[in-house]
């Protein structure tokens, strides 16, 4: 069975669409993992017909993700989707993913690069993520187009095996590193990825950094 | 000098707020002695600051007062490791009890 994990915190002006987005596409297993958030993304992703766990403080959106995981494997679920909360993503996405790990790979990474549907602002696409896809491949050894996607499909073996220990942004580098860690078959899937606010620019790459170093 | 006055009143001062934790049973008799140690010898480092140029010569630094900078940065920079590591283990087990109350009280709805 596959389970929808949506990390949100403050996404109450998101989250409902998010969540009737993924029911649409056929997915009927969603869990919000709330993180803290102020306002009421919890009481309109539990009407919107989400199963919905609230961490009562903010821990990131890392911590958030370990905590949904945590949770398909309490409840035996095999395959585990990592669907950002802030509707950036396009729930038919994940049919395709899905499908590669059906085919046999353990974990299916998003990439914003492999089609041309994302408008990615100019400096993010030519300065930020370039710098990033070499920071990426000299810390976790693993080559990849889209370094920093929060789009990912992961099966039974990388849910048992990748345990987030980093609760901010990090946790990222560190699902990768796990790739040649576990020895996980991985590949790239096309995603979509709507620009409709910035993400992380370089300050959160550079705190990104700090935490790969010195948090683990 | 005016600023070993003002040295050895910061002292008083820093014992002080620690022999008060110890009245208050924050902390044990035994931190007491380390800290009031601790502060004695800086209070006799600052009254005899030549004391610490023999130390400094055997050492192979030229001037005391170089010694005690030295080793200071050193002891300031180790509890800074300490405390950040200290620091970010808390921050760790913060969120795995929220996690696991999160998650119970998801079961309780079931």
């Amino acid at each position: 069975m596959e389970l929808v994990v949506v990390p949100a915190y403050n996404e109450a002006a998101n989250i409902g669409r998010v969540i009737r987005d993924l029911f649409q596409h056929g997915w009927k297993n969603v869990l919000v993992v709330d993180d803290g958030s102020v306002d009421d993304t919890a009481g309109l992703a539990f009407g919107a017909g989400a199963r919905v766990v609230s961490h009562f403080s903010n821990r990131g959106q890392g911590a958030a993700l370990e905590t949904g995981n945590e949770y398909a494997r309490r409840k035996g679920f095999d395959v585990v989707v990592h669907f950002d909360g802030d509707g950036q993503f396009d729930a038919a996405d994940i049919k395709g993913a899905v499908d590669k790990i059906f085919a046999g790979y353990n974990l299916v990474l998003g990439s914003r690069f492999l089609d041309d549907r994302s408008k990615i602002p100019g400096f993010k696409k030519y300065f930020i993520l370039p710098i990033a896809r070499i920071i990426n491949y000299l810390f976790t050894g693993i080559k990849l187009g889209d370094v920093h996607n929060g789009f990912r499909v992961l099966d039974k073996v990388a849910l048992e095996k990748i345990v987030i220990s980093q609760s901010g942004m990090a946790h990222n580098s560190e699902i990768v590193a796990g790739i040649k860690k576990f020895g996980l078959k991985y590949c790239e899937h096309p995603v979509k990825v709507e620009y409709f606010r910035y993400g992380q620019g370089l300050g959160g790459g550079v705190k990104i950094i700090f935490d790969w170093i010195f948090k683990k | 000098m005016l600023i070993q006055i003002i040295l050895l009143l910061f002292f008083l001062f820093a014992w002080s707020r620690t022999f008060k934790r110890y009245r208050l049973k924050e902390i044990k008799i035994k931190e007491l002695a380390v800290w009031t140690f601790f502060w004695l010898m800086a209070g006799l480092v600052v009254v005899f600051p030549n004391s610490t140029s023999a130390v400094a010569k055997i050492v192979g630094i030229g001037r005391g007062s170089d010694l005690v900078v030295y080793v200071s940065l050193a002891l300031i920079f180790y509890i800074l490791f300490r405390i950040f590591y200290r620091l970010e283990k808390i921050e760790k087990n913060i969120t795995k009890i929220i996690r696991e109350l999160a998650l119970k009280e998801e079961d309780k709805k079931d």
